[in-house]
This record gives C-alpha cells, structure tokens and sequence, in this order.
C-alpha cells in the first residue's frame, strides 16, 4: 500500500532547467573550441541489489578520474525494462545486473552497444553468452534447494532431503517454502531447474508432486527465506527452502551469537546458474567511462569483493575467494542451465503453466 | 470565502497544475506508449482479470468497513473525551500506517505462526490476514479523519435530543451520525483506495492465489511484459477508481451540514461513570490490536540471541561504514526528515489552495477537481513509474534522476489527506458566522483568518500529521525515483532485509523500531503545535 503512486514528472524541474539553459546559452558568442569537455561522472544503472564496498569504489575513481554515480530502482526485472523504455535517451551509461533470464529480452531491445572488455580473456567461455559482446559476465551465482541442518536428524526428523526427488517424498511433506515463479527471480530459476531437470515432459508432474507434499509457494525471496525459513531471520516454520547456493557462507557470516559452522545446507543438484552481465548503454553520454567502469568490473580488485558484498561468485581465473566462501558456499561444477534465449521464448507459457498448476 | 478573481484562479490552477505536471503527464505519456483498442478489448473479456478485478473490490469494500468497524470507536473516544495521554494515543495509532508490509509480516508471523502464542488461530496466507492487515494498517486514517471532525462537533445538540427524550443511541442514530457522515465518507474514500490498490499486503498475505488489479498490473508490465495489457488494465483501475470516487464526493457533499462547530477543549471532557467502561474498552482494545505487533517488533530487535542486547543497533553504524548497500541510521533518518518536511510543506499549500476551492463552490467541477487529485491513490504505481521514464525522455537526465522527485511523489499521494481531513470541516463551517463578521466590517482575509482559521487549523493539524506519515512511510515511489545516495529508513530497512544472515534481519528490525519511534514523535510533534494554536479559541 505504502508504494505508491506517483511518481513524479518533474515539469517544474524541467520548466526551471529548460530556462536556465537558455539563458547560459544566450550570451554564447563565437564559439572558443570544439572539442568537448571530458565528462568527468559516469552513471551506472543497477538493481537495488547491488554493493560494493566503497573503498573499492573509490579505487575506481582513483584510476580512471570518473566520480561513480549509481541509479538504483527496484529489481532486476524493473531495471531491464527502464532501460527498455528509456533507450532513447538513456538515464546512465552502463547498465550492471540484467541475468541470463532477463538477458534476450535486453539484447531485443537493443539496449546495448558492443564492447570487448579488457580481462574478457580470463573469463570462461561458458559464460560469454553474446558473441557479439553488447554484454559482459560478471559475476555467477547459483540458486539451489537449501536446508535447515539444526531442523533435520533429530527427534524422529528425517535427515535434510539430499536431492529433488526427496522434495516429493511423504516424509519431506508440508516443510517446503518456494517463491512465486510469476514475480520472483529465484523462483523462476528454480522453476527452470526443475524444466532442466525433468525435461518437457515430466516437469508439470513433478511440480503436482510437490504441490501435493504440501509445497508453499510465497511471493518473494524476502518473505520466503526470512519470515518463513526456519534457519531465516525470523526462524519461521519451513526447513527447506529455494535460495542460493552462497546461503552457508552468508549464514556463518550473519551468524548472531557468532557460529564457526553454518545451519544450513545446499542440495548441490538442484541448482541452476545465474549470470549477471553490464554491458555499455547504447546512448550513453560517457561512452568510455562506461567501458572503464565494465573493464573495472572484471578487474581482481572488484571480482574479489563481490563474494562478501553480493554473495555472488568472481568468474575471471586467478581471482581469490573469501576463506568462509571456500569452505562453505556450493557453486556445483554442473548446475542446470537452459539457454538465454530458450528461456526468453518459452518463460511466459512454463510460468502460465506453472501458475495453473501450482497456485491456482 | 471572497477572495479576487486571482485568488480563485490559484485556487484551482494551483492543484491541478501540480496534478497534471507529476501525475497527469507520466499518465498520459504511458498510455499514449502502450494503450491500445485491442488490448482493452481483450481485458475486458479475460475470465481471469474479470476474476481479479471482482477480488480487488470485494476485498477492498470488506476492508473499508472493517476498518470503520474498528476505527469509529476510537475515534469516538479521543474526540469526545480528555484522557491522560490523549495525544500519545492519536500519535501512536499512525505508527502503523507507515511500516513496510514485510516487516509487519514478521510481526503477525510471531505472534500468529507455529510457535506464537495464537498458533491456535491457524494462521494461513489467505483473504482474512489480508483484511486483518488492511485494517491494522488504516485505522489511523479513519482515527484521525473522523475524529479530528468529530472533536469539531458541538456536543450540546446531542445533548439536548437527550435532553428531549432520545436515548443514547437514537441520539447518535438521528444527530450524531448525520453530522458526522462527511467525515465518514472521507475517511472510507482514502481507506478504500488504499485497500483497492494494495500491493505488499495482497503478495505477503494473502498469497500467490489471491492477485489484486495492482499485484497483476504490475507482473503484467515488469514480468510478462505486455505493456499493452498492464496499460489497458491500468486504464480499467482508473475507471473504477473515479466512478467510486465521484459517488463519494457526491455523497459527501450532499451530506454536509452547516452547522456550530467549535473548539476541541470545548468538545471533550473528563469520561464519568459508565463512560469509563465504555471509553476505556475501547482505548485498551485499539491499542492491544495495533500495539502488540509494534511490540513483538521491538522486544526482537532488542532480544539477539537469546538475551537483552542493543547489538542491533549498535551494528547499524558499523554495517554503514563499508558497503555501499548500507546507510547510517542517523543518515536514514535526516533524509525522511528532510523529504518529509518539504512534502508536508507542498501537500498542504497545494491540498489547501484545492481544499478551499471545493468547499466554497459545490458542484460538478468541483467535484470532478476532488475526485481527480484522489486518484493518485487508486492508481497503478508501475504505470506512473515507467510513464514518469517515458515523459521525461527528452529532458536533461539530472531530472529523471533528482533527489527532488521524492518528496514531490509523497507530496501527490498527501494531498488528497490534506483535502480529505480540510473539506469536511470548511463546508459545516456556519455561514452566518461569516457574515456576522463581515457585517462587523471585517474583510475577506480578516473573516478568513478569525473565522475560518481557527477551526480549520485543527483539520489541516490532522493533515500535516498524516503527510508526515506517507511520507516517512512510503516505499514505493523510490521504486522509480532511486538515489542511493538519499536513502530513506524504509528503503535502508528494505536493504537489510535483502541480505541473508541474522544480523541483517535483527538490523532490520532495529531499523523498522527506528521508524516507529520517529513516525511516533514526529506525528506528536504536529500534534502539540496544534494544541498551541487552538488555544487562542
């Protein structure tokens, strides 16, 4: 309710900036040169995920002379289509966080302009969805079926379901909390994973399944891992549920009294693998800051603080991990994956079929 | 009132101006972009929206008289009677009103889960914790509105249909109640369009299964996306929402009674004999429904662990210190302050200048003025969001991206608080009393100012409270408008929620305790200055 309305037009604003343009171009004179002067910000418009620790980014400046500037509206899926709506005249010069869900309807667009990023070399094949490079991978990450291990084993509870097929078996019934496919991305991933996994034809059966062993399907990530998880902020009343495979580090690090061990635990074959991508604004006003800002995306200095500020893993070779994130994130060696564009023409009709099958 | 030809002009040009540059135009942008015959068509015919659109009126009528059911008691005990703590109350009943949906999720969840003390109840996602939610989160509106009007009333003229015979309630029935309706109607028209375009509280609580036309509207722009159909969809909203807005005013209108109103001190008085049953069951029944939520969330934030700590808070300035994901609670709350300050300042100029106009001159222009500043909160937030992109396409990227936006988005959704709570209270206003003072030789500003001021400084109190209120609240606009270098307390408590790990969930909690207490004292504040003002009565 409290998200309102309005937003607003900035007439006022723009009557106020209109008028004073003029009025600085009314004396112009002759004109002294016609080189343009460097801009010195670059703009970067990102999810409301996003961080960085600030130092990093200060590095940034300190590098490349251009003061950062970060525009920040809602989720992914809100981003992607601004930049879609606004591809005239773009509101920043690069774009961070559009995912290999999202990333056809991006490249459609034509949001992008191509650009080799420097250090592209380091970053594995496999990820470089875009031969024609509008975009650039920069970090990967996973999202996975976790478990709550203090919930499992004990007192006559069976031990944490160790694959998808446990997740439909009676003694696992009633314990599972997913988000919604139709409004949350990692329910859509998952929602993919079971796709990749069990194949156009036996998805919607296991998905009946599941829905018959008491899955509960909430609208978001934030309501589903932290009022409803067990092991989540607010230790709700479901031992399993659809996160990330970065969830064990994250919990030792959120650990409150402090914990060496993590409680929770990631079923490693039920994950599916996100990629995010940056890639330069097709517009953009600050065309090579913007390529310094992708370049500097996949710089060490960067992929190595992403781990602790994302949660999301570097993807350049040679880049340390966080000790915590060694030893207890998951990043399986073969998640499920389906291709960027199989999923940008199918993702409507699986969801519409899911949302029948599953929420209705 | 009399004022000049320019005075009347401003009047109406003023709000609508306002409301065609920052409302009107993303509308018209998005809908010239997207809105399409066919689509509408297709909307119209859907099985499924047709299914939704019923839910998301049915819904919101049930909830509006929910909310009435349980607001019009309160009401009735801080208008009518003077008890210890009667500003606290009238403050405290606003903190619900501005906390973000989730965390009043964690609230319900603790007390009604598996492990609360009314596990017994079954809590489930479903229609009847959303109602629950939309009441707990309204009450403030009809609260303020209706009692603010109601501390207005003259009690002698129930107190002499008494006096004639009547027993309480026929005095209530035949005097009471048809006074107080305008006020009703007003406060039902906000209740209903926030329950009608309810977002957060139809995805946490009631589920995946239960869509409103704003839940949908918005997987059908972001998701899907089909622009034509989120439009065509918006366009329907819209329709609904001015037909029942336009009833409303209607009725209104026709209901007001010029009539004595008088000073608040003048209204209340001390609870005698039986009274004290009666007012103090109601005091105590409000703030057990409002107040043990708000609790839960505050002894949690003050329990990590196991054990009484202040850790939670004590961390929010080490978590701001790095990451760019994270603001200082003292950061947070100097720039809801700020954008709170300047959207009060704009909604009650603008809400004000309206306020008088549709007073002064009943009828269908008028009318037709209130029902379109009301719309802002019945429509779609993604519409306007992406039609504000759309229409600012060609001006300098500074605007798309100011900071300035804020507030001016908080400020439409307040002005229709500022009508709301103005209106009522402008129209019962005698008219003889006006003319009485000009027959003494006062002018129009002079009449204004020692007739109508008075009176009307306590409603536009009630306002001001309320546009702090959405203001410090709001979550949404920042949606669209989203500078991370002006971060507000809910959008720094959205943050922390966002990231896995206890202590950014008990942050959180720190930070949502920080909001009801700076929603508390601010609301409070406004509330004092009013007292002063009256005082002159």
């Amino acid at each position: 309710m409290k998200r309102v309305l309005v937003a607003a037009a900035a007439a006022v604003v723009v009557a106020a900036g209109c008028g004073s343009s003029a009025k600085h171009a009314a004396p112009s004179g002759p004109a002294s040169s016609t080189v343009p002067p460097r801009i010195t910000t670059v703009t970067l418009l990102t999810h409301s995920s996003f961080a960085a620790s600030k130092a990093v980014l200060a590095d940034f400046t300190r590098q490349t002379g251009y003061k950062l500037k970060i525009v920040q509206p809602s989720d992914a899926g809100v981003m992607v289509n601004e930049a879609i709506l606004r591809k005239k005249n773009p509101v920043a010069d690069a774009l961070f966080g559009v995912d290999n869900t999202f990333l056809t309807r991006a490249l459609d667009a034509g949001i992008f302009d191509p650009y080799v990023a420097h250090g592209l070399d380091t970053v594995r094949a496999a990820l470089q969805a875009d031969p024609q490079h509008r975009v650039t991978p920069i970090d990967e990450s996973n999202v996975c079926v976790d478990a709550d291990t203090s919930w499992f084993g004990h007192d006559g509870r069976p031990p944490a379901p160790t694959s998808l097929d446990d997740l439909i078996d009676p003694r696992y019934k009633n314990l599972m909390v997913v988000e919604n496919a139709s409004t949350s991305s990692p329910g859509l991933a998952f929602l993919l994973a079971t796709i990749a996994a069990k194949g156009d034809s036996g998805w919607k059966a296991y998905w009946s399944a599941l829905r018959k062993n008491g899955v509960r399907v909430d609208d978001d990530w934030t309501q589903a891992y932290q009022n409803d998880f067990t092991a989540g902020g607010a230790k709700g009343d479901r031992p399993i549920v659809v996160s990330y495979g970065s969830d064990p580090a994250a919990d030792v690090l959120g650990s409150s009294p402090h914990r060496d061990t993590p409680h929770v635990e990631v079923i490693e074959s039920s994950c599916f693998r996100q990629v995010e991508f940056a890639g330069v604004l097709h517009g953009a006003r600050n065309v090579p800051g913007a390529q310094a800002l992708v370049d500097f995306m996949l710089s060490r200095r960067f992929q190595e603080d992403m781990p602790l500020q994302m949660y999301v893993n570097p993807i350049v070779s040679g880049a340390k991990l966080p000790a915590v994130f060694t030893k207890w994130a998951v990043d399986p060696a073969h998640p499920y994956s389906i291709d960027p564009a199989t999923i940008s023409a199918k993702r409507n009709d699986w969801i519409k079929e899911w949302t029948d099958l599953v929420v209705h | 009132m009399r004022v000049g030809r320019a005075g009347r002009i401003a009047q109406v040009a003023v709000p609508l101006g306002f409301l065609a540059l920052f409302f009107g135009w993303p509308l018209g942008a998005i809908f010239a972009h997207s809105l399409r015959a066919g689509a509408i068509a297709d909307v119209v015919t859907d099985p499924f929206l047709r299914r939704v659109a019923w839910f998301t009126l049915w819904q919101a009528v049930l909830s509006t008289i929910l909310t009435l059911a349980v607001g019009l008691p309160a009401a009735y005990a801080v208008a009518r009677y003077e008890f210890p703590g009667r500003r606290a109350f009238r403050a405290f009943v606003t903190v619900p009103f501005v906390l973000p949906t989730v965390v009043v999720s964690t609230a319900f969840l603790a007390l009604l889960g598996s492990d609360g003390p009314l596990a017994f109840l079954h809590w489930r996602p479903g229609v009847a914790p959303m109602l629950i939610a939309h009441v707990f989160f309204n009450v403030a509106v009809v609260v303020r509105t209706v009692g603010g009007f109601w501390a207005n009333l003259d009690r002698r003229r129930e107190e002499a249909a008494r006096m004639l015979g009547a027993s309480r309630r026929r005095a209530f029935v035949h005097v009471t109640l048809p006074l107080l309706a305008p006020s009703i109607i007003a406060a039902a028209s906000i209740v209903f369009l926030f329950t009608f375009t309810s977002f957060g509280v139809a995805l946490l609580l009631a589920g995946p299964a239960h869509a409103t036309l704003e839940v949908e509207i918005y997987r059908q722009a972001v998701d899907v996306p089909d622009l034509q159909t989120a439009a065509a969809l918006a366009l329907a909203q819209i329709v609904a929402v001015l037909a029942v807005m336009f009833a409303l005013a209607r009725a209104q209108e026709r209901r007001a009674v010029a009539q004595r109103l008088v000073g608040a001190a003048d209204a209340a008085r001390r609870p005698r004999g039986r009274e004290k049953i009666v007012v103090g069951g109601i005091l105590a029944g409000t703030t057990l429904f409002l107040g043990t939520p708000l609790a839960v969330l505050a002894w949690r934030s003050l329990h990590v662990g196991g054990r009484w700590s202040i850790g939670s808070y004590r961390a929010l300035g080490t978590s701001a210190s790095t990451s760019t994901l994270f603001v200082s609670p003292w950061a947070a709350v100097r720039n809801s302050v700020e954008f709170a300050a300047i959207a009060t300042l704009i909604a009650l100029v603008v809400g004000g200048l309206a306020a008088v106009a549709i007073a002064a001159r009943p009828g269908r222009a008028t009318r037709t003025m209130d029902a379109f500043l009301m719309l802002p909160l019945g429509t779609s937030a993604v519409t306007v969001g992406f039609g504000f992109l759309l229409a600012t396409e060609n001006a300098p990227r500074s605007i798309a991206n100011s900071p300035l936006l804020v507030p001016i988005a908080h400020a439409v959704v307040a002005i229709p608080f500022v009508v709301r709570a103005v209106v009522p209270v402008l129209r019962s206003i005698d008219p003889r009393l006006r003319d009485a003072a000009t027959m003494l030789g006062a002018g129009p500003r002079r009449v204004w100012r020692e007739v109508d001021l008075p009176i009307v400084a306590r409603a536009f109190a009630v306002a001001a409270g309320f546009c702090a209120a959405v203001s410090l609240g709001e979550f949404g606009a920042t949606l669209f408008i989203a500078r991370p270098d002006w971060p507000t307390v809910p959008i720094a408590i959205q943050r922390f929620l966002g990231k896995p790990g206890q202590i950014y969930f008990d942050q959180a909690l720190a930070m949502s305790v920080i909001l009801m207490v700076l929603t508390g004292v601010v609301v409070f504040a406004i509330e004092r200055v009013r007292v002063r003002e009256l005082g002159e009565l």
